[in-house]
């Protein structure tokens, strides 16, 4: 029996499985589009494969950062803004399991920022989601780095001189191979979306729109979405990253005034994963680290083997 | 000279490559028979500046830098030969020669580059040179360098007059030569050619008539030159830990490059990453999936990992951090030791501190003790952070190899098997029960992603034993109360065994007198503690290594059994013997401190003049040198 048996496990897979039997009631509000997110992930994972015992699912702090604890896989709910650094490690220390990230705007774009755009550059496989709701929630209604700029908050209150971050640019420019958008009223798609990104080998970034109808009345997240893939008017290459930076420069300009637009908007199939780089530069081991533990016949390297050196 | 022993001092300009001479210089004399010491200083620059490297050779065990020395060899700094004028750090062209003659022993040598150094320019040269006996050598090594190499081969030529004027045999230095630059073309013969010219220069030209030189000595097994983050290093590879994250941040980056360069090679990862909080996160995030990892930083980047090592507690995940201080407050004096991160790596981060804290004083226990640290952290899921300095990290001492021969111990600890995860307490939709409330010693083993059957919640909020957030007051003193009992049950684990104790202690069993320090001061107190009890003093010393669980019986122990203690450390607040008396919550009447806060580490003179100024003559006067004594609580 090998120490992590639940890897690789094929099997008919029920969504229900992911639903937690003695689950904690949701704290989110009444409207809350965190249920739309939750939602969809439950019902990709019977498509993904993969069984609640190789599934971890780090978040962040804030209303998001609770996703875990409706959703029944391992789960480390981290601190505000780090769920992508304990993810990568996890996933470099055991590159079998499925290791998915949350986290609000504030938390991934915010004070995670810094985390963000590295994770994106070294391109770990794993998915990150964002529920963008423009707002920062669970700390009741501030400004957030998506708040668009005018935005009034009482730590605002003569509205935000700031222009927003634009997240879909900058995963581009960070280097994220899959970058898509999607919205919590928009189900389907953000199944479908998560799909993918799940069996994406690199780093997919989901922008997850999100209405936060308790802080945030007036956010566009409630008009209708267009989907970029389906809809004539917006014919572009996903694998040009000049052609996808376009579109992304448009929607990003236009979503406080104009449509909403949801799609793929990035998707780079050949840049190999960053653990692919470093095992091909022979700085991580071809085997899962993490199984070399429960293996009784693997020989541990002494460090008397280097004293050579200081004779 | 009184001493049989030899301290040779290389001074020059930072990167004219004093520190790789001095290591082979260092291996050579180790090589001879001898025991050696090695002290670095350097200021906080790249190319430039003054800087020195101290080694110190003597056929008997040898801790610390001592006092002074009695070579020098001046080289010239290359780099600061057309200061600007009125640059901020000014002419330093003379000063391998001017900067350190005050510790110059009576009747030692000055062996300076006569190329690159003028000593007219040095105040008062000749009268000082007279007055303390010493022999000088103005000798023109970058000339010498320049006809057979090039410039920067002066190092070597200043390497074969100090082996002539000791009467030093040559072949271990060519030996080292050989393994260093053998592979590279055009290197080693022009070295080896200097070294002879230089060597024979002083045999055929001068007549030597000092009293400094090679002590004889003789090793009975084969030694090896290891630092203190060699030892940490070392310790956490025997120990399995295979995952290291960092961002560089002197003087912690040696022992994170010390790791990079070994990890890949065993098959393990390192990660450099975009900061400290990062760091540490991602040590947490290789743990929490199942490989052994570390990270570390130095104090600024060590305050950054406060949230992550706050969460490592309350999530109860295993991990190793390295604190290698330096002076501060903020980026303070960055090349420079001092002991003053003791408080913030104790309390940092929000909430009960529930961590394991270890300050090793020697290369030898930094190896143990971070093999300790790795062990208490996987066996009962907390943190241990090992405290070491600017200077343990940086000084190299030799220990026999035979030390290192050790079985390597990769037990992931408290972990369960999928047979074992099976018989535990599960919820219906499979949820593995992983905080219970009941064990003894308050660790419960946790399962890792992947595993079957092991699924669970962990957050840094306070949590059910399912792992979800829960505010219930019952259940929040419960877990607050089982994580804390861990603390104690590794304080009985560490006492159960008084054999392998980490506080260490020198002179008599007891005595009327106590030192009492911690971490890498441990040295110099050892050579002081001695040389008092030779001049009839009666004095022992405890080194203190554990600092959180806190030692309490065995300091205790030591305090009653003597009169009056004086606490050395390198802090200018007394910060040890502040958590001495919280832990103890007595003895203030007892304890006197020794502090040292000028960017230097004690010496063992410094240590015996504190000792005589405040036990013998009770601190009415005050210390000559760079130290400050201050009287016990209620004096
Ligand atoms: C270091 C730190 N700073 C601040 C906080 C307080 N805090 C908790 S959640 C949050 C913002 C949440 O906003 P967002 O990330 O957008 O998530 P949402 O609640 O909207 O889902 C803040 C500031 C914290 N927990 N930790
Ligand atoms: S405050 Fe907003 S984001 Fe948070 S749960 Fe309520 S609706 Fe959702």
């Amino acid at each position: 029996m090998s120490a992590f048996s639940a890897i690789g496990e094929e099997r008919e897979i029920d969504r229900e499985e992911f639903t937690p039997l003695q689950e904690p009631q949701p704290t989110w509000c009444p409207g809350c589009g965190d249920f739309g997110v939750l939602k969809a992930l439950k019902q990709a994972m019977p498509e993904v494969g993969r069984t609640p015992d190789e599934v971890l699912l780090c978040t962040g702090i804030g209303c998001s950062g609770k996703l875990n604890s409706y959703f029944e896989s391992y789960g480390f709910h981290t601190i505000h803004g780090r769920s992508l650094p304990i993810a990568r490690a996890a996933k470099l220390a055991n590159p079998g399991i499925e290791v998915i990230a949350a986290g609000g705007d504030g938390d991934g774009y915010g004070i995670g920022g810094n985390h963000f755009m590295h994770t994106a550059r070294e391109n770990h496989d794993m998915t990150y989601i964002v529920f963008n709701n423009e707002i920062f929630g669970l700390t009741k209604g501030q400004t957030s780095p998506t708040s668009p700029k005018g935005h009034k908050s009482k730590t605002q209150p003569s509205g935000s001189a700031k222009d927003p971050i634009r997240p879909l640019s900058l995963s581009l420019t960070s280097g994220a191979s899959y970058i898509a958008r999607t919205a919590a009223v928009n189900p389907n798609q953000a199944k479908e979306i998560l799909v993918e990104a799940m069996e994406h080998d690199g780093f997919a970034h989901i922008d997850f729109l999100t209405q936060c109808p308790t802080w945030n009345k007036d956010a566009k997240q409630y008009v209708p979405y267009v989907d970029i893939q389906d809809s004539d008017d917006y014919d572009f290459d996903v694998h040009d990253r000049k052609e996808a930076a376009d579109m992304m420069f448009e929607t990003e300009n236009a979503l406080h005034e104009g449509t909403v637009l949801t799609g793929r908007y990035y998707v780079d199939e050949d840049r190999p994963s960053y653990g692919e780089e470093k095992r091909s530069i022979g700085e991580m081991p071809e085997e899962p680290l993490a199984e070399r533990y429960y293996d009784e016949d693997y020989e541990w390297e002494r460090s008397y083997d280097l004293l050579d050196r200081h004779k | 000279m009184t001493d049989n022993e030899l301290i040779w001092r290389i001074a020059g300009g930072s990167g004219d490559g004093i520190d790789s001479t001095s290591q082979n210089f260092a291996k050579a004399l180790m090589r001879s028979g001898l025991h050696v010491f090695t002290h670095r200083h350097y200021p906080s620059r790249i190319r430039g500046g003054h800087t020195y490297v101290e080694i110190r050779a003597k056929p008997e065990e040898v801790t610390s830098r001592g006092d002074g020395y009695n070579f020098l060899l001046a080289l010239g700094d290359s780099f600061a030969r057309n200061p600007k004028e009125g640059a901020v750090y000014g002419n330093e062209e003379i000063k391998p020669l001017s900067e350190n003659l005050d510790d110059l022993r009576e009747g030692g040598i000055i062996l300076y580059d006569s190329g690159l150094v003028d000593a007219s320019e040095v105040p008062d040269f000749e009268e000082r040179v007279e007055e303390n006996d010493w022999h000088v050598f103005d000798i023109d090594l970058r000339s010498m360098a320049r006809e057979h190499g090039r410039e920067v081969m002066r190092n070597t030529a200043g390497v074969g007059v100090t082996a002539a004027l000791i009467g030093m045999d040559t072949e271990p230095i060519e030996d080292l030569m050989e393994e260093a630059m053998g592979s590279r073309e055009g290197i080693l013969e022009p070295n080896l050619t200097i070294l002879h010219e230089a060597y024979e220069m002083i045999e055929e030209e001068y007549d030597v008539d000092h009293d400094v030189k090679l002590p004889e000595g003789d090793h009975e097994e084969t030694q090896v030159l290891i630092s203190g983050s060699n030892g940490v290093a070392y310790g956490a590879l025997d120990e399995g830990c295979r995952f290291i994250a960092g961002y560089p941040m002197t003087p912690w980056t040696d022992v994170f490059t010390i790791m990079s360069q070994h990890l890949p090679d065993v098959g393990g990862i390192s990660e450099q990453v975009e900061d400290e909080i990062a760091a540490a996160c991602l040590a947490l995030g290789a743990s929490h999936a199942g490989v052994k990892s570390m990270s570390g930083s130095s104090g600024g980047g060590f305050a950054l990992m406060g949230e992550p090592l706050g969460l490592a507690e309350m999530s109860e995940t295993p991990v190793v951090l390295i604190e290698a201080m330096r002076a501060g407050p903020s980026t303070g004096l960055p090349t420079k030791p001092e002991q003053a991160d003791l408080e913030s790596v104790l309390y940092s981060s929000q909430g009960d501190s529930c961590r394991v804290v270890f300050a090793p004083g020697t290369p030898a226990e930094a190896y143990d003790q971070t093999r300790r640290a790795f062990e208490l952290a996987y066996d009962y899921h907390v943190p241990a952070i090992v405290i070491i300095d600017q200077k343990l990290s940086g000084e190299n001492q030799n220990v026999p190899e035979s030390f290192f021969d050790r079985e390597p111990n990769a037990d992931p600890g408290a972990v369960l098997t999928e047979e074992e995860l099976a018989e535990m307490p599960h919820d219906e939709a499979g949820k593995f029960k992983r905080f219970q409330y009941d064990p003894e010693n308050g660790v419960n083993p946790r399962s890792v992603p992947g595993q079957k059957g092991g699924r669970f919640l962990v957050t840094g909020n306070e949590h059910s034993p399912y792992g979800h957030i829960e505010e219930d007051p019952d259940n929040r003193v419960f877990q607050m109360d089982r994580r804390m009992r861990k603390i104690e049950s590794i304080r009985e684990e560490l006492d159960s065994d008084p054999e392998s104790s980490h506080q260490t202690y020198f002179g008599p069993d007891e005595a009327e007198y106590g030192i009492v320090t911690w971490g890498s001061s441990q040295g110099a107190v050892r050579e002081a503690t001695a040389r008092l009890n030779d001049d009839g003093h009666s004095v022992r010393a405890i080194c203190v290594s554990d600092l959180m669980p806190f030692p309490e019986t065995e300091l205790t122990e030591f305090l009653e059994g003597v009169d009056e203690a004086l606490v050395v450390e390198m802090n200018a607040s007394a910060q040890f013997r502040g958590l001495a008396q919280k832990e103890l919550g007595r003895f203030g009447e007892k304890m006197n401190s020794l502090l040292k806060y000028d960017g230097n580490p004690f010496e063992p003179a410094e240590v015996v003049e504190g000792f005589e100024l405040q036990i013998v003559e009770d601190g009415t006067e005050t210390p000559a040198a760079n130290t400050r004594l201050e009287p016990a609580a209620g004096d």
